[in-house]
């Protein structure tokens, strides 16, 4: 730049080069039970940084074989805190990017009114023909919602009640229609700006299951973009922080 | 290798494939035949509505059947008031569901045949005393075997490939609802690709093996006048 | 109208094409329907048989009424055998099953035809076991016909069967076609517009135009009309029924006796007193004042002109002759016809170049 004489045009090929460079994008993998809050999150960071976050959502099973046969993806928002570490140790994620973005907190809901009681006696009754759950060799929502049967010593009496989705986003979607009369989704998919959107729920008291940990990873295809560096910065900041406990997640 | 529930899903998914098959054959054949003599306004219509799973991604059917079958749709309300509860997550519920989505590839093959056999042997049958239903049963359907053959085979191979609807409708439910597919698909998604392999390996065996026979039985397809 | 033979009377409207036919049709020996293609000959040949369906309509075969205002009979419970123009037999089916398939359908009180006489009289014993597929156009023609036999028809419709064909195949039918003829009492409806398959096989004829009739009646009458509006052109000519009279083995010549005279043809070995069936065309006879006997021409018949039309050619006249009862066609010039003073009731000889013994 120096050798040109200009100034102007200097200015003027400045401005088009670094203007990428201010404007990256990122490619990030999202867990399906993050949709809503991720959705207004990245919205914010595209308005904080002028960076974009292209977001995918779905099984973080579905994720983890797709970003070991060369997805993509840049930085994953796991529904758990196994799949990372996972990817951490097979070198597929940036060691030391890792960290919990939000605790799950599990939730019995219903979709008609006063079916869920705030003790969960419901459970104990019985009076229902099918308990949605997320597939719990999959889904940590569906593991923890075995666990917290388990420790209602319910596990044996439900089980045969069980109708199970593919991931959570599919457990509350049983729920919704109707087809089952309640089950155990994240709060985080019957909760906005700190209140339940519709229908009954009980929520699960964390000393009942393992804790839901959601980890986040930046993967070595993200390694070098100052996109994915700045989005888990932002993740990590108070704004964002903010939404994710409005949606029902603790941290 | 294996294991018990990789052994119910298959047992299940072929129990599914079958009935679905035998209710098809039985429900396409009317469907076909109306198809392939109609001068009616409304084929094209009905044949659209007939080929729209084709073009229509398993999971549009799959949510319009789980919302039309619980117990807010209109569907579900039927089946509940005529004591049959609601049909998502039950076997029948699946065979429902599979009904609609293998049905263009039972409707299509069985129709072109009837299209193929034409009017003439009807008339040269009616000429010879033969009443409408004598002539259907005695030189319609074998005249049509050709076609009967290629709806079976993809009929219930496209029910045991059924996927997305299984999937939004069945609830993965052992025994009644997880067919191998969706067994599958929790192999993956569980990162136990070994078992995987051996039920996707032997999907593909499956799938060839049936596309051969039909291939064999059938070669081209067409049946000479 | 009398109970016997068959009542038809028919329209239907198509885009462009209009079929109106109002029949009283003999009962007994073969109706040939010709004319023209798109004369309508095919469709109302469909109307009888109910494949075609027509409102306005009405049918009764020998007192049995098949269709009128109030009733309408689908062509399964017409009583009637139907041979098409490609044999149209069950291709799923080995050849004995496609003659049962009808037999089987008919009820044992209304059966007329066994199946071996169907077998025996097509002469397709050889084929039973055969399937469709593996035989010639003229084997299916016949296994067709025979098919359509066996169910015992009270009506025999064909539809051009040897318009398929090529002209050995024609040959190896026609015989076949003859002995129905000659041994059912079976009416046929016989769809043609090949003037010799009409002459040949004949008794009556509805010449059909744009769908309407144009004329109707017996064979020899209707043929020797001048006045036909359906020009026939090069095959213009009659047919009349004869029977071998004397044979000379020396020149290998037959008599053969008419109701009028007697014509030489070639001997074909058959014996006396066996019927046969001569076609003279037009064009083969020729016209002369006085007898000639310096001629090569063998039959020479006296005669008496009835009537002269024009003809195709504005240089031709077509000249209605009577030998004794038999009518006779000739074609002339005009100029001839008018050097020979023609005229309704002039009495001459006419000599024929040509006889067609057919069958």
């Amino acid at each position: 730049m120096k050798t040109m004489p200009s100034l102007l045009t200097g200015l003027v090929l400045t401005a088009v080069f670094s203007a990428p460079a201010g404007a990256d994008e990122v490619q990030v993998a999202v867990a399906a039970n993050f949709t809503a809050p991720m959705k207004t999150i990245a919205a914010d960071f595209e308005k904080a940084t002028g960076h974009k976050a292209q977001l995918a959502f779905g099984a973080t099973g579905k994720f983890y074989a797709q970003i070991k046969n060369g997805a993509p993806f840049e930085i994953l928002l796991a529904a758990d805190d196994e799949t990372p570490a996972k990817l951490e140790r097979e070198g597929v994620a940036v060691p030391g990017t890792r960290f919990t973005y939000a605790i799950g907190q599990l939730a019995l809901w219903s979709a008609k009114p006063g079916f869920v009681d705030d003790k969960a006696d419901v459970l104990k009754q019985g009076t229902f023909n099918h308990l949605s759950i997320a597939n719990p060799r999959l889904a940590p929502y569906g593991a923890a919602a075995v666990e917290t049967l388990t420790q209602l010593g319910l596990l044996g009496a439900l089980e045969s009640k069980f109708v199970q989705g593919e991931n959570i986003a599919q457990t509350y979607q049983f729920v919704s229609s109707g087809n089952a009369e309640l089950g155990f989704v994240a709060l985080s998919q019957i909760y906005a700006d700190g209140k339940l959107k519709g229908g009954s729920a009980w929520i699960v008291p964390g000393n009942l299951h393992n804790p839901i940990r959601q980890d986040a990873a930046v993967l070595v295809k993200g390694k070098d973009n100052p996109a994915a560096a700045a989005l888990m910065e932002f993740l990590k900041g108070e704004k964002a922080r903010a939404v994710i406990k409005s949606y029902g997640y603790s941290l | 290798m294996l294991t018990a529930t990789d052994w119910s899903a298959i047992r299940l998914t072929f129990e599914l494939a079958g009935v679905t098959t035998l209710l098809l054959l039985v429900l396409g054949t009317p469907i076909a035949w109306w198809l392939a003599r109609t001068r009616s306004a409304w084929k094209g219509a009905v044949g659209a509505v007939v080929a729209l799973p084709i073009v229509l991604p398993p999971t549009v059917i799959g949510f319009y059947l789980l919302v039309a079958m619980g117990p807010n749709g209109s569907v579900g309300k039927l089946t509940e008031s005529l004591g049959l509860g609601v049909l998502p997550f039950t076997f029948a519920g699946l065979v429902v569901a599979s009904v609609f989505y293998s049905l263009p590839f039972v409707v299509q093959p069985i129709q072109n045949a009837f299209e193929a056999i034409g009017e003439r042997p009807l008339e040269a049958a009616a000429t010879l005393r033969a009443s409408p239903m004598d002539t259907f049963f005695s030189v319609v359907l074998p005249l049509a075997r050709p076609g009967y053959l290629t709806a079976t085979v993809l009929g219930f191979a496209h029910t045991v490939g059924e996927f997305g609807v299984v999937l939004m409708i069945g609830g993965n439910i052992p025994d009644k609802t997880r067919v191998v597919s969706v067994q599958i698909y929790d192999h993956v998604e569980a990162m136990d690709y070994a078992q995987a392999h051996w039920l996707a390996a032997g999907m593909v065996v499956f799938s060839f093996a049936v596309l051969l026979l039909l291939y064999t039985l059938n070669p081209t397809g067409r049946r000479r006048a | 109208m009398s109970d016997s033979g068959i009542l038809a009377r028919f329209r239907l409207d198509y885009a462009g094409f209009t079929l109106d036919v109002d029949l009283a049709l003999p009962g007994r020996g073969v109706t040939a329907l010709f004319g023209p293609s798109g004369s309508g000959k095919t469709t109302l040949l469909r109307a009888i048989a109910g494949l075609e369906r027509v409102t306005a309509g009405r049918l009764s075969v020998e007192g049995e009424v098949w269709q009128d205002e109030t009733v309408c009979r689908p062509t399964w419970q017409r009583p009637l055998g139907y041979v098409f123009q490609e044999a149209s037999l069950f291709p799923h089916l080995d050849v004995r099953a496609n003659l049962e398939y009808g037999q089987k359908r008919v009820p044992g009180a209304a059966s007329r035809v066994s199946l071996d006489q169907a077998v025996a009289m097509l002469d397709i014993g050889h084929l039973l076991d055969r399937k469709p597929g593996g035989l010639s156009g003229g084997e299916r023609q016949r296994v067709g016909i025979a098919r359509a036999l066996a169910a015992s028809p009270r009506l025999l419709l064909m539809d051009e069967p040897l318009a398929a064909l090529d002209m050995a195949r024609k040959q190896e039918i026609l015989p076949y076609l003859e002995r129905l003829h000659d041994e059912l009492d079976i009416p046929v409806f016989y769809v043609s517009h090949a003037p010799d398959e009409v002459a040949r096989l004949a008794d009556h004829i509805v010449a059909l135009q744009n769908g309407r009739v144009v004329a109707a009646g017996p064979l020899t009458e209707t043929l020797a009309r001048v006045d036909l509006p359906i020009r026939l052109g090069e095959d213009a000519g009659v047919v009349l029924d004869a029977a071998v009279a004397a044979r000379d083995e020396a020149w290998q010549l037959a008599h053969v006796e008419f109701a009028g005279g007697r014509l030489w043809v070639r001997d074909q070995g058959l014996p006396v007193g066996h019927r046969v069936r001569v076609r003279i065309l037009a064009r083969d006879v020729s016209l002369a004042r006085a007898p000639a006997s310096d001629t090569s021409i063998l039959n020479t018949l006296p005669a008496t002109v009835s009537a002269c039309a024009g003809d195709a050619h504005p240089a031709l006249t077509l000249v209605k002759l009577h030998v004794g009862d038999s009518p006779l066609l000739a074609r002339v010039t005009r100029k001839s016809a008018h050097a020979l003073g023609l005229a309704p009731g002039l009495a001459i000889y006419a000599q024929i170049k040509a006889v067609a013994l057919i069958g």
